[in-house]
């Protein structure tokens, strides 16, 4: 359980306390006063600018610039499609020296796409068409164009598109103001507030109007007195009644978007759902001033605040930089490094990410750099012996000493089942964990291979899918033919029967096979009809009337041969098929489509029938029908892929 | 400049296994102390054999495992079990006793399943009972309180008594041993008697047994501290003694001439000792607050069955093992509701 | 005793009647346990198990003609992962069926390929696109790594490209020594 102390109300506008409370926690030892002992600075514009193409969810950024281009401040260069994503905009003015590869600011120490500006030191900023007091006549949909057209993502870490974020998928009531900042060492919120306290009240009033929700909260910590005041006093001098200033005890992770939710109207947003589900959105108070310079001076999203701070570093500050700005000219204008440096970390203790150099350019989402400094060797990780720490302090309410033995044994099944999914990865049950597991790598490493593992399953499936269909289509096809060729030796035994019946010879049916083909040469002299070929010469199993000549038939016999011995020697022909089995009539197919081909090849006249001369023998006429056969097979190839 | 990569997070707590299982050690020292002062040199010298024999056995295992040793043994685990096991044994148990207790304790109940963390029995209850039952003529030679004495062993008559089985002279087993009041109770029940008539026999004390009662309370003493000191949780000890209660009270009410008044089972036998320190055994328990209260709640209702009908006079060791078994299924419907769900 | 006997014999000649009947009424057509199976095999189509495709490996593990260690796109989960559900030892992968190799797909040379389809009609997946005398393309998205695209190729311009890891790819590696510090900075 946990109780808070009454607070005494200073005005009006402050809440006592919060009502409601998360499950867990820690109070960790803040470490805030360390960037609080310099005042807030401006980094010096550094020589050059590396800005990484995808700085936020969403869809991915192509650039809208090229090497040699000379961009102004505040010009857009980077954008995406999607309208789930943020463009990027130039944070100086100056000029594209590269759009390649390099290694950007990730856990993984991949690289990754990134535009280099060359800065020419002026500072120039781009024309920009500020919205200015007006923006209360705007339409919702407008703002939020404005929102996403200037770059705006969360600045609390996350980076997600603020735009997207403010087009809610339910009605809202309450806006909160994500003033926590819970992660020790961090202050650049903090800072911000005390600054800029008046234009976060106008950024909250434009959010208001945006969303149309009735009311907002401002939640911040008790251990940031002086931001108090000043949001205090910023509220004195514009009173507004639908704006609270909640202050809450101070407690990792209060600023996580759940928890503070719970903690500031006792609203649990469901599992796997949004904040609108409850009718909420929260905004990081940093976001809420960047909104304030979009709408009221016209400025993207080109520079944030960050906390530069830690024992490793000589005099932590707070500076105002230049998205792109290299970290290591960040340390150097805090005083560079203290003798014993351990780690260098973009973000919190709790939370942030390890960097394996400092040449790296600071992004949209970096709150904080902080450099650790070196301690003694920690104890071993030990076995975990169920003392339940974990569980106390988990503020999603799950189980880690489960979650560890399921995600070590690799039983996902049972993980998913104790909602591993939900885990915020506050590292609260790492922190507690008196056998030194690392607990959140476990959580992390098996959400990934869970994840995988059913991508893998969907593609397998859609795979398996598109394996099936194709065994099936090949299977009618043969069965087609198989069923044609039935057919036509029906037709055939019909029509020797038939003869035979009829008492005609051999003889006679030559004859009356002569006189067809007689009939069809006077037909072919009228205008053309493309008619089937009737004569079998090169495809047995093609749509033609059984051979009639011996001259035919030996032809015929001989295809059949040629193609018994292509089916029964597959390694020696080098255009024969895959080893995957086939069937005979396919393979019959492939190996007369292909002498069709060399011989259409072969033909070298454009006109499609080749008959200058009337052909003389049934078997000249059968070559040449193949021929037209394969031709017109050629041209209906190039109309369009068959 | 090049720096080390690492995961998230970067810093943690100062809280160590060892730390913690170093604390129960010391909140044992009051039970301990009050135990060798009424009940002899016995019980320090049976902590010392555990003890080594806990270090040793511990040190070779890992060994034969290739794991490492040293970390092993500064988790204090194992001279937790071995003590845990020492002050449930008479203090008069020859030598061979506490080593076959934490050999079965260390090799079969903690290592053969796996090591720290992965033992599903509690280790110094098999420990308990495989000695129990196999050797029960030791295990129910307790001595008498020291004031009932009319000569207290020294030290090393205690040592050569329970290396050699040699007493001094003067000396007969009989004037140094006597019942339990568990024991005692349970027999003459059986036999007929009821509690009227045994309630001035020597074995019983204030409340609860003769003598025991203060070692229970010098246990009860350091469980407090360790609730104080967040080693352990309120949950299995409140629980343990509360469902005691209530089934003792229970009983009592209905048939008090035959069943015990409820404080005496508080006070007699190893019930704070289990409630504070056994029972607690984080391994073995439920791990989540609600399966722990019914964990404890369960061993507490055991407890009093074996008392009460059961064929030993202090069922703990039994109860325990019992609930041990049951905590995977607890902590499988007892899951607490996540977040957002 | 001649009762004992007598109730004994009784006894079994009741539950072998029961067993019998159950048999009969409860039997379960088809193969379950060969789509069981299947589920878990990647679906490459490959070939490489010795068996012309992933359901006849599947049928084979069934009716115990093949081993559960044949197929290398599956590598070694898929190995443990037919190993749980079957009851059956983890074996290493069998070397002659071939080797895990990392993820890859097809790419074919747009300068060589000559248009013959052949490839098209060995891919089992229906993974490449084109038509006789046409550009022939693999969709990289449905392309399983089979490989079996690369015999039949005339011209030989089918290369397998392995995968590459991009920012967007990367998985977190899974927790060992190596990846913890060797110090941390403790806030008490």
């Amino acid at each position: 359980m946990n109780f808070f102390r009454r607070r005494k109300s200073l005005n009006t506008q402050i809440a006592h306390d919060t009502a409601w409370s998360f499950h867990g926690g820690l109070v960790l030892p803040d470490h805030k006063a360390l960037s609080k002992q310099h005042p807030l600075k401006k980094a010096a514009l550094p020589p050059q600018l590396v800005i990484p193409l995808q700085q936020q969810a969403g869809g991915v950024n192509t650039p809208l610039v090229e090497v040699g281009d000379t961009v102004l401040k505040g010009q857009k260069i980077a954008d995406s499609k999607n309208p789930v994503g943020a463009p990027i905009h130039a944070p100086s003015s100056g000029k594209i020296v590269a759009i390649d590869e390099r290694t950007i600011p990730h856990p993984s120490g991949l690289p990754a796409a990134c535009i280099t500006l060359a800065t020419d030191g002026k500072d120039t900023w781009a024309d920009r068409a500020p919205i200015g007091n007006r923006y209360s006549e705007l339409p919702a949909e407008t703002l939020r164009q404005a929102i996403r057209e200037g770059g705006i993502v969360g600045l609390g870490g996350a980076a997600f598109p603020t735009a997207t974020k403010l087009t809610p998928t339910h009605p809202i009531d309450t806006l909160i103001i994500n003033a926590i900042e819970c992660e020790p060492y961090i202050t650049c919120d903090d800072i911000l507030t005390q600054h800029f306290a008046n234009e976060i009240i106008r950024g909250i009033d434009i959010l208001l109007r945006l969303l149309g929700a009735p009311h907002c909260i401002i939640g911040i910590e008790d251990n940031k007195p002086d931001a108090i005041t000043s949001l205090q006093h910023a509220l004195k001098a514009k009173p507004d009644d639908r704006i609270k200033l909640t202050v809450v005890p101070t407690r990792y992770p209060s600023g996580s978007e759940k928890q503070l939710i719970k903690l500031l109207t006792g609203r649990e947003v469901p599992s796997g759902g949004l904040p609108a589900n409850v009718g909420v959105v929260c905004q990081n108070i940093g976001t809420v001033y960047a909104i304030h310079q979009l709408v009221m001076q016209g400025n993207p999203l080109i520079s944030r605040l960050v906390t530069i701070t830690g024992e490793g570093v000589r005099n932590p500050a707070n500076l105002e930089v230049l998205i792109g700005t290299p970290i290591h000219q960040l340390i150097e204008a805090c005083g560079g490094y203290q003798e014993n440096t351990g780690q260098l970390i973009m973000g919190g203790p709790m939370m942030g990410f390890t960097l394996e150099h400092d040449q790296l350019p600071i992004v949209k989402a970096s709150n904080c750099i902080l450099v650790t400094p070196k301690t003694p060797e920690i104890k071993q990780e030990i076995p975990c012996i169920r003392c339940g720490a974990c569980e106390a302090v988990c503020p999603a309410q799950l189980q880690p000493q489960q979650l560890l033995w399921y995600s070590r044994s690799g039983e996902h099944e049972k993980a998913k089942k104790h909602n591993l999914f939900d885990c915020i990865e506050c590292g609260c049950c790492d922190y507690v964990c008196p056998s030194h597991i690392p607990l959140v790598q476990h959580y992390r490493y098996t959400k990934s291979e869970i994840k995988t593992r059913e991508q893998e399953m969907a593609a397998a499936e859609i795979a398996k899918q598109r394996f099936e269909s194709k065994t099936k289509r090949e299977e009618a096809l043969a069965q087609e033919k198989e069923d044609r060729l039935a057919k036509k030796r029906q037709q055939l035994e019909k029509k020797t029967k038939e003869q035979h019946t009829d008492g005609g010879t051999k003889q006679d049916a030559i004859q009356a096979a002569l006189a067809r083909v007689k009939k069809k040469k006077d037909a072919q002299d009228a205008p053309k009809v493309t008619e089937p070929a009737s004569e079998p010469a090169t495809n047995p199993t093609d749509d033609t009337p059984t051979p009639q000549t011996a001259a035919e038939r030996a032809a015929a016999a001989a295809k059949r041969r040629a193609e018994k011995k292509a089916q029964q020697s597959p390694a020696t022909n080098p255009t024969d098929d895959a080893p995957a089995p086939k069937t005979a009539a396919e393979r019959a197919a492939a190996a007369a489509k292909r002498r069709a081909e060399k011989k259409a090849q072969q033909s070298a006249s454009t006109n499609p029938t080749d008959d200058a001369l009337a052909p003389k023998t049934a078997a000249e006429r059968a070559a040449a029908a193949a021929k037209r056969r394969a031709e017109k097979r050629q041209s209906s190839a190039h109309r369009g892929p068959s | 400049m090049h720096f080390q990569s690492a995961m998230s997070p970067h810093t943690r707590s100062a809280a160590h296994t060892g730390t913690l299982m170093k604390n129960v050690l010391y909140a044992l020292v009051p039970g301990v102390l009050i135990s060798t002062e009424l009940f002899g040199w016995g019980v320090l010298i049976n902590l010392a054999i555990a003890c080594v024999t806990a270090i040793v056995a511990e040190a070779v295992v890992m060994k034969l495992r290739r794991r490492p040793v040293a970390p092993a043994l500064l988790d204090y685990s194992a001279l937790v079990t071995a003590c845990l096991l020492a002050l449930s044994l008479p203090p008069i148990a020859p030598w061979w006793i506490p080593v076959i207790g934490v050999l079965s304790a260390i090799l079969v109940a903690k290592h053969l399943y796996g090591g720290l963390g992965h033992n599903p029995f509690n280790p110094a209850m098999v420990g308990y009972v495989v000695l129990l039952i196999s050797f029960p003529r030791e295990l129910s030679q307790w001595p008498a309180p020291g004031d009932m004495l009319t000569h207290t062993l020294s030290v090393t008559e205690t040592v050569r008594f329970l290396f050699t089985g040699i007493l001094p002279e003067t000396v007969r087993l009989d004037g140094i041993t006597m019942a339990t009041a568990l024991d005692y109770t349970k027999t003459q029940l059986r036999l007929g008697d009821d509690l009227a008539t045994l309630a001035s026999h020597d074995s019983y004390g204030w409340l609860g047994a003769r003598g025991w009662e203060w070692v229970s309370l010098g246990y009860l003493l350091g469980g407090l501290w360790l609730l104080y000191k967040r080693v352990i949780s309120w949950h299995i000890p409140v629980a343990f003694l509360g469902s005691l209660l209530l089934v003792a009270s229970l009983f009592a009410l209905i048939d008090s001439t035959y069943f015990s008044p409820p404080l005496f089972h508080l006070a007699s036998g190893g019930v704070i000792l289990a409630a504070f320190f056994i029972a607690t055994d984080p391994v073995t328990a439920s791990t989540s607050p609600v399966g722990r209260l019914i964990y404890a709640a369960g061993i507490g209702v055991l407890v009093y069955v074996i008392r009460a009908w059961g064929g030993y006079p202090d069922g703990i060791a039994f109860a325990v093992l019992i609930m041990n078994l049951a905590a995977p299924t607890i902590d499988h419907f007892y899951q607490p509701r996540t977040f957002g769900h | 005793m001649v009762i004992a006997v007598a109730i004994l014999c009784a006894l079994a000649l009741a539950f072998g009647l029961l067993l019998g009947y159950a048999a009969i009424r409860f039997k379960v057509e088809g193969n379950p346990i060969a789509d069981q199976i299947d589920n878990i095999l990647p679906q490459t189509q490959c070939g490489q198990c010795g068996y012309p495709g992933c359901r006849p490996y599947a049928e084979a593990i069934a009716n115990g003609e093949a081993e559960i260690n044949q197929c290398p796109p599956g590598g070694e989960a898929g190995i443990q992962a037919l190993a749980a559900l079957l009851d059956r030892e983890v074996i290493p992968l069998n070397a002659e069926n071939g080797e895990v190799k990392p993820k890859a797909v097809a790419v074919i040379d747009e300068s060589t390929c000559i248009g013959c389809t052949l490839c098209i009609q060995a891919c089992p997946v229906d993974a490449i696109l084109g038509a006789a005398k046409q550009m022939h393309t693999v969709i990289a998205d449905e392309c399983t790594g089979c490989e079996l695209c690369l015999p039949p190729c005339p011209v030989d311009c089918i290369t397998m490209e392995p995968v590459k890891q991009t920012v967007m790819t990367w998985k977190w590696p899974k927790p060992d020594h190596s990846t913890q510090a060797k110090s941390k900075t403790h806030l008490n």
